[in-house]
């Protein structure tokens, strides 16, 4: 009896903050059992042109086409351009220098195979509109926001 | 019935040996012209099959490895729907390059039989060496088999990305570089590059 009554304490408590937290996810308003249509893929940006950054330590995007650009044990098609020897002929942005760190903070002769697999924070991008709404506000706005409250 | 064997054999060979003596000049010359038409149309045909895709991957070597790998890339498919399979890029089109290509590919039936790379594992470890020897027939033949399609005289770099166009019209319009060059395992899987230069 205790049991049952826990139980359907438990239950009554869990749907209630479902309820409550009506969490935004990529299915939208879709109901579970319905299959929602897929957005059309859309191409990736391949212009080239850097985008700034956020704050000073965001990975950067990748403004061109990673398509078929395998990354394992026997190569990476990335520092085929990106990496410290390659870039004179590919005029490309040498990786950063960080990634010749390892997790002590000890600097290597080549990439450190933890940073190794780039598309683990780089990406290349589309030209769609945010799936879901967020509120992430920049370092710059922040930087301003606290210069005006001074 | 030994004799009677042996008296018709040396017949035989009496009308293969002479065959003008016996047979008329008009049957020998039309004859020989359709034997040669039936076994050229043959010899050509069955050759022809061996440069299929079905051909290719009747094996598993080919079927579970290469095969698999090349159905990931744009050369299988793509918005056009044309489709590079395995002979256009490693058989050459020409007709006398073929054959030599050919007879060179015969060693590949050795492989077959001896079980050269009929597991992952093996085919894996003999990976960087295949690979090798098409990176060298590419390198040497000017990337003939990647410009049987992709002609340089019909570039058209403003439809190429920044990045591209500048590579094509400086390394590659020299002749400083080639296909191959710059553009390895974009069909397959790449092997250990450990001393491959630009991938070390």
């Amino acid at each position: 009896m205790k049991k049952l009554i826990m139980l359907i304490g438990f239950i009554t408590l869990m749907t209630a903050s479902f309820a409550e937290n009506q969490i935004a996810t990529l299915r939208g308003e879709t109901v579970l059992t319905d299959e929602p249509v897929a957005p059309l893929m859309m191409p990736e940006v391949n212009d080239d042109r850097r985008l700034s950054r956020d704050y000073p330590m965001a990975a950067p995007t990748i403004p061109h086409k990673t398509d078929g650009y395998r990354i394992d044990l026997n190569s990476n098609k990335c520092l085929f351009c990106h990496n410290r020897q390659q870039v004179s002929a590919s005029q490309a942005p040498m990786i950063s220098v960080t990634h010749f760190m390892n997790s002590d903070g000890n600097f290597l002769a080549d990439v450190s195979p933890n940073r190794y697999f780039c598309n683990q924070c780089h990406v290349s991008q589309q030209a769609v509109d945010v799936l879901i709404e967020n509120e992430f506000i920049s370092m710059d706005e922040l930087l301003k926001r606290a210069h005006e409250s001074h | 019935m030994l004799t009677r064997l042996k008296a018709m054999l040396r017949r035989w060979w009496r009308v293969f040996s002479k065959p003008s003596v016996h047979l008329s000049l008009g049957f020998l010359t039309l004859g020989g012209f359709l034997a040669g038409v039936i076994f050229w149309g043959g010899f050509n045909t069955a050759m022809e099959y061996a440069n299929t895709e079905e051909f290719c991957i009747g094996c598993h070597e080919m079927r579970e490895n290469v095969y698999v790998e090349l159905q990931e890339t744009v050369h299988f498919s793509n918005p056009s729907g044309v489709r590079a399979t395995c002979s256009d890029c490693h058989v050459p089109h020409e007709w006398s390059y073929k054959i030599a290509r050919k007879m060179q590919a015969s060693k590949e039936v050795w492989g077959k039989v001896f079980g050269t790379i009929d597991t992952p594992e093996k085919f894996e470890a003999k990976r960087r060496e295949l690979a090798e020897h098409e990176w060298a027939r590419l390198k040497a033949n000017d990337s003939l088999e990647c410009r049987n399609c992709h002609d340089f005289s019909s570039m058209d770099f403003t439809r190429q990305s920044e990045r591209a166009a500048l590579q094509h019209s400086t390394a590659l319009a020299s002749g400083d570089k080639t296909c191959i060059d710059c553009h390895k395992g974009i069909a397959h899987h790449l092997p250990d590059m450990s001393g491959v230069p630009g991938w070390d």
